[in-house]
């Protein structure tokens, strides 16, 4: 981590609603280059929708996105990976019908990575889909289509990366080896923001995390003192074991 | 060899020497003519379903204002008739890129309004307020221009362009995108790839091929009326047979076409009074069987094809 580095992604006040339903409600975070930030909260908390937004999957309905300083909020996802912006899914979203190789290729071709991503073999190997690189997506099982939504998003060199779930279904071992994986970027510069609801895996690689209840950032700092933070435990075990 | 030189050598020039020298071997030219028109609209559904997976139900509505663009252009600008089927090609264009808002529909609601705008294609040229301009219902008379050999020549150049796009969009990384844009348009997005305009490209490309084939079809058989031309029968033919040999592969409608339209005429000649319930019955056992085609014959058996 580097804690002096400039915040790369700065979220303030961000709003969204759907219908009358307010989502996000006044999100307000930052990350820097090569820190890893947990996103945690109880579910239906925003979490997702944080990420959808930042990615360009929906357009805010009040406050600011900025990547890099430049405002991004409402922009195309395309535009944004081109700038270096990228994700992961909850549920995994790889081209079904296309090999494993294939679904990187498409992101090799119309990233526009800035630095040039490693080779597509050693990105697959890497993650541990090497030997299933000529089949159709469809036939991963579900941790192996996460892992195939991590290599797309590498294979475009993002400088921002968000990761929805992705250690979710992991047994410990593999736990481990993703979560050295995501230090790994990390130090090697990537800003890194990571959801997830194990505590244990968020404990091991984020530097800081956010706490987000209704849509709204309860708790900002270490992990370790937001367990001890009466509001938090609140949120997360429900009202009447807080007190 | 890469790959794209191998399948138009292998595939779209023996095709097309077959078609060249057909018309001196076999006596029936209009049958050979069809056949041509066929291939190159099921390669047309081809491109924008196989690919992008858009069901065009209305994909007839393009290849009627490309015959239509071709009459007008011959009859009031007296433009030589070659010359008209490229302005054909540029009427359908046109119209693809006034119907782009039906790209933000999907599945049968993309198809229906698809059809539903084929269909105010058809009665917009039929309107016999418009018959100063394209004869309204009572039909257009070209035959200052006819000459079928000509023309079938000109559907050969057509199908020829046709295969090639195919080719390249089985062979590219823009026809790979295009795929991603059909199995899930979020994710293609979060690989870089444009979406929306892609999918227009694809829209586009294939209203090209349909104008263009209404163009030479209107030069081949010279009189026409607009219920000839927006016949639903084209798009339905060009669909089935596309869906039947498998899309998104250059070799799936070409197969698809040989051998629906193949049986179709062969049905037709020899037992014409159980010809519509034969043929229903090969549709619905091709729907039941065979949801992803012949070619999934060879794709399930982990054989690649082109
Ligand atoms: N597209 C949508 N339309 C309507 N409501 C939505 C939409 N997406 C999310 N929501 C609602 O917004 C709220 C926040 O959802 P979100 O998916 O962001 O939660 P989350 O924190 O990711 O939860 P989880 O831990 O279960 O994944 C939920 O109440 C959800 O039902
Ligand atoms: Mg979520």
């Amino acid at each position: 981590m580097s804690p002096d580095a400039a915040p790369i992604l700065n979220v303030a006040g961000l709003v969204k609603r759907f219908g009358g339903f307010h989502a996000l409600d006044g999100l307000s975070f930052h990350v820097a280059p090569g820190e890893i930030l947990g996103l945690v909260g109880p579910n239906g908390s925003g979490k997702t929708t944080a990420i959808n937004v930042v990615s360009g999957l929906y357009a805010p309905d009040g406050g600011e996105v900025r990547f890099e300083g430049q405002p991004i909020g409402g922009l195309a996802s395309h535009r944004l990976v081109h700038r270096g912006i990228n994700r992961t899914f909850q549920v995994p979203k790889p081209f079904m019908s296309l090999t494993v190789r294939e679904n990187v290729d498409v992101a090799l071709a119309y990233g526009r990575a800035r630095t040039a991503p490693p080779p597509v073999a050693q990105l697959l190997e890497d993650y541990r889909l090497g030997e299933v690189a000529a089949r159709p997506a469809a036939d991963l099982n579900s941790a192996q289509q996460k892992m195939l939504d991590l290599v797309r998003a590498l294979a475009t060199a993002p400088r921002l990366l968000l990761l929805d779930e992705l250690a979710a279904g992991l047994n410990p071992a593999e736990l481990d080896w993703i979560a050295q994986r995501i230090k790994a970027l990390a130090a090697a510069g990537m800003a890194i923001i990571v959801v997830e609801h194990l505590m244990g895996f968020i404990e091991q690689i984020t530097d800081r995390v956010i706490v987000l209840n209704a849509g709204r950032d309860i708790f900002e700092g270490k992990l370790a003192a937001a367990v001890k933070e009466p509001q938090v435990i609140e949120v997360f075990l429900g009202g009447e074991h807080a007190r | 060899m890469p790959k794209l030189v191998k399948h138009l050598l292998l595939i779209v020039l023996p095709l097309l020497a077959v078609f060249a020298v057909a018309p001196a071997v076999y006596q029936n030219h209009l049958l050979l003519f069809n056949f041509v028109i066929f291939l190159i609209l099921a390669q047309g559904v081809n491109i924008i379903y196989g690919f992008t997976g858009y069901l065009p139900f209305g994909y007839v509505g393009f290849f009627g204002a490309g015959a239509y663009g071709f009459a007008i252009m011959v009859m009031h600008l007296q433009m030589p008739a070659a010359l008209a089927v490229l302005a054909a090609g540029v009427v359908g264009v046109v119209l693809g890129l006034l119907l782009t808002p039906l790209l933000r529909l999907t599945g049968a609601y993309f198809a229906i309004a698809n059809l539903a705008a084929s269909l105010a294609v058809l009665h917009l040229v039929a309107n016999p307020a418009l018959e100063s301009i394209t004869k309204g219902p009572y039909g257009v008379s070209l035959t200052g221009t006819f000459n079928p050999t000509l023309a079938y020549e000109a559907a050969l150049v057509v199908l020829a362009l046709t295969l090639g796009a195919v080719v390249y969009l089985r062979n590219s990384s823009f026809g790979l995108a295009l795929q991603a844009v059909r199995e899930d348009p979020v994710s293609a997005a979060m690989a870089g790839v444009d979406v929306v305009r892609m999918r227009m490209v694809a829209w586009l490309a294939s209203a090209l091929v349909a104008g263009l084939a209404g163009g030479v079809y209107a030069w081949y058989v010279s009189v026409f009326y607009p219920d000839n031309v927006f016949s639903g029968e084209f798009s339905i033919f060009a669909i089935v047979f596309a869906l039947f040999g498998g899309v998104a592969t250059i070799l799936g409608p070409i197969v698809g076409v040989l051998i629906l339209y193949g049986v179709y005429n062969l049905i037709g000649f020899t037992t014409p009074q159980y010809f519509q319930l034969i043929y229903g019955l090969l549709i619905m056992g091709l729907v039941l069987f065979l949801p992803a085609g012949l070619m999934s014959l060879a794709t399930r058996r982990g054989w690649h094809v082109p």
